[in-house]
């Protein structure tokens, strides 16, 4: 009975000293944003300077990615067009598609007569009536040749664009989607790019904090001293600072945020005016839900990973140990 | 409870600051340690204290080498230990209460466990109702019974103070030298560095006198 008491006593003394842990980071978290309220001044100067460097490196990553939407809708493809010479036949065309293919490297083809070639100018250029006052059909017939998927080595495109050169009927040859593969690339670059700009503002955001954590530890010397000399441990006197580092990379990231969607909204009604312009639907895009969400966890991580370096190091200078 | 072993400090810039020094305090003893200025009266304590380690020898407290303890060990024995200083070293930013409690917190104690020690102590030292006040708001002679009520929250084995009646009048600095008297009944060891031979005569303790580093009586 005793022993059961005594068991029942540790238990709930286990239990106390986890409220009083739990406690303790409440009361870390929250005294921490109310010391950072007291010193208006400087908090929204160091939170101001961290969201903008959110605010920049977000701003290029949002810039890329309504870019790439754009060019995303165009597939990337080695779609050749074949002109063939005017004197060409519709039956002669179509027979010479069927030969082409038989090639090997062929997946398909498809032949466009001069006729069809015109009526599909006609719908989508909006020089109809310009066309219609032509006495005769200006425009050669086509055989579009999709080359197979295996040809993705610029080489093959290249030699076989050279044997279609080589074809009586063929007047010219073109790669069609050429410049989309270029685009493409450079957005590669320029995507690539944004992650290293991000990388070094990521950087500066883990900087900038751990230096204001730094301040922060040698204006409250003192209480650091003091709170050692009663015995407390590390973690105990690197929590509050912590929970600082977490608020200033909270805060930063939220108005961050809010600076690349101010910048956004101010943009949106030009580029939808644009964009009706090029008689296309683009839709400005903005940063999602999970992507705010994302970015909230990565500027506090990162103030939280600046503070715990400086604090790790600076709190074993500080005297006495 | 607290024993010095043929202990030796040197600063690498300023000397030996104490040289062998071997005394032995038992359990519910009061000391005073006394030199001039310069004597190695602050070494000792911040030996005491593991503020600092020694060159040589070996400094035992509660049955444990402290002279060669790991940094990460250290913070768990210095809550058995009180600290009184003559600067009280107070946070003038936090309430009487906040400054008593501190230790407690820092050991992880429960709020109403952490309230009813804190008025326990307050109230040990005559200030039970000033809780409230900010230590700045308090005469010099209630800021150190703060510290005081600070250094015996935690219920430590042994107090460490350090001139602690250094800017007390004499009326006040008895009352002082009488709480301690009161620490003793209960088991506490007490270790007072002073220069105030007048309050260290009258009273009647054990005495240890430090001489450019030497201890000289004990």
């Amino acid at each position: 009975m005793r022993q059961m008491r005594r068991s029942q006593h540790s238990e709930n003394r286990l239990l106390e000293l986890f409220q009083a842990y739990l406690l303790n980071h409440a009361h870390g978290l929250f005294s921490s944003l109310g010391r950072l309220n007291r010193a208006p001044f400087t908090s929204s100067m160091t939170v101001l300077v961290l969201a903008i460097a959110i605010a920049l490196a977000s701003s290029f990553y949002i810039v890329v990615a309504n870019i790439q939407q754009m060019t995303g809708n165009l597939e990337s493809s080695n779609q050749m067009s074949l002109f063939l010479h005017d004197n060409i036949t519709d039956a002669a065309g179509q027979k010479m598609a069927e030969q082409l293919q038989q090639n090997p490297s062929v997946a398909a083809v498809k032949f466009i007569t001069k006729k069809q070639a015109l009526e599909e100018f006609k719908a989508n250029s909006g020089f109809s009536d310009a066309l219609n006052a032509l006495e005769r059909n200006p425009l050669p017939s086509v055989i579009q040749v999709m080359p197979k998927n295996a040809l993705e080595n610029n080489e093959d495109i290249e030699k076989l664009m050279a044997d279609f050169k080589q074809l009586p009927q063929v007047d010219f040859v073109q790669v069609d989607m050429q410049w989309v593969a270029r685009l493409q690339t450079i957005m590669l670059i320029a995507s690539r790019g944004v992650t290293l700009v991000s990388l070094l503002l990521g950087f500066a955001v883990t900087f900038i904090t751990g230096n204001t954590i730094r301040l922060e530890l040698q204006n409250r010397q003192d209480e650091v001293f003091i709170s050692k000399l009663v015995g407390a441990t590390h973690s105990f006197i690197q929590r509050p600072f912590l929970y600082t580092g977490f608020w200033l990379g909270f805060i930063a990231g939220f108005l961050g945020w809010l600076i690349v969607t101010i910048m956004l909204l101010i943009l949106e009604s030009p580029v939808e005016k644009l964009s009706t312009l090029y008689s296309s639907s683009f839709e400005l895009l903005f940063l999602s839900f999970s992507e705010f969400i994302l970015l909230l966890m990565i500027s506090s991580l990162l103030a939280v990973l600046g503070s715990w370096a400086v604090l790790h190091y600076q709190l074993r200078q500080l005297k006495p140990h | 409870m607290l024993k010095f072993e043929h202990v030796s400090k040197r600063y690498p810039d300023a000397g030996e600051a104490l040289t062998d020094v071997s005394f032995h305090l038992q359990r519910g003893e009061i000391a005073f340690l006394t030199g001039r200025s310069g004597a190695g009266k602050s070494t000792l304590l911040k030996l005491i204290a593991m503020m600092e380690q020694c060159t040589r020898g070996t400094v035992t407290f509660d049955g444990q080498d402290i002279s060669r303890i790991s940094e990460r060990k250290i913070p768990y024995v210095r809550r058995n230990l009180g600290l009184i200083f003559q600067d009280y070293k107070l946070l003038h930013d936090r309430t009487v209460f906040d400054n008593v409690a501190l230790p407690l917190v820092v050991s992880g104690y429960h709020p109403q466990e952490v309230a009813r020690r804190v008025r326990a102590s307050l109230d040990k030292v005559g200030l039970l109702g000033k809780e409230r006040k900010h230590p700045l708001a308090l005469s010099g002679g209630e800021q150190q019974r703060v510290g005081i009520a600070r250094a015996i929250v935690n219920k430590p084995k042994l107090i460490l103070a350090d001139e602690p009646t250094g800017n007390l009048d004499p009326e006040l600095s008895a009352e002082v030298m009488y709480m301690f008297e009161q620490f003793k009944q209960v088991g506490v060891t007490v270790l007072i560095a002073t220069h105030d031979l007048e309050l260290v005569t009258h009273l009647g303790h054990r005495v240890l006198t430090l001489d450019k580093g030497h201890m000289i009586a004990s």
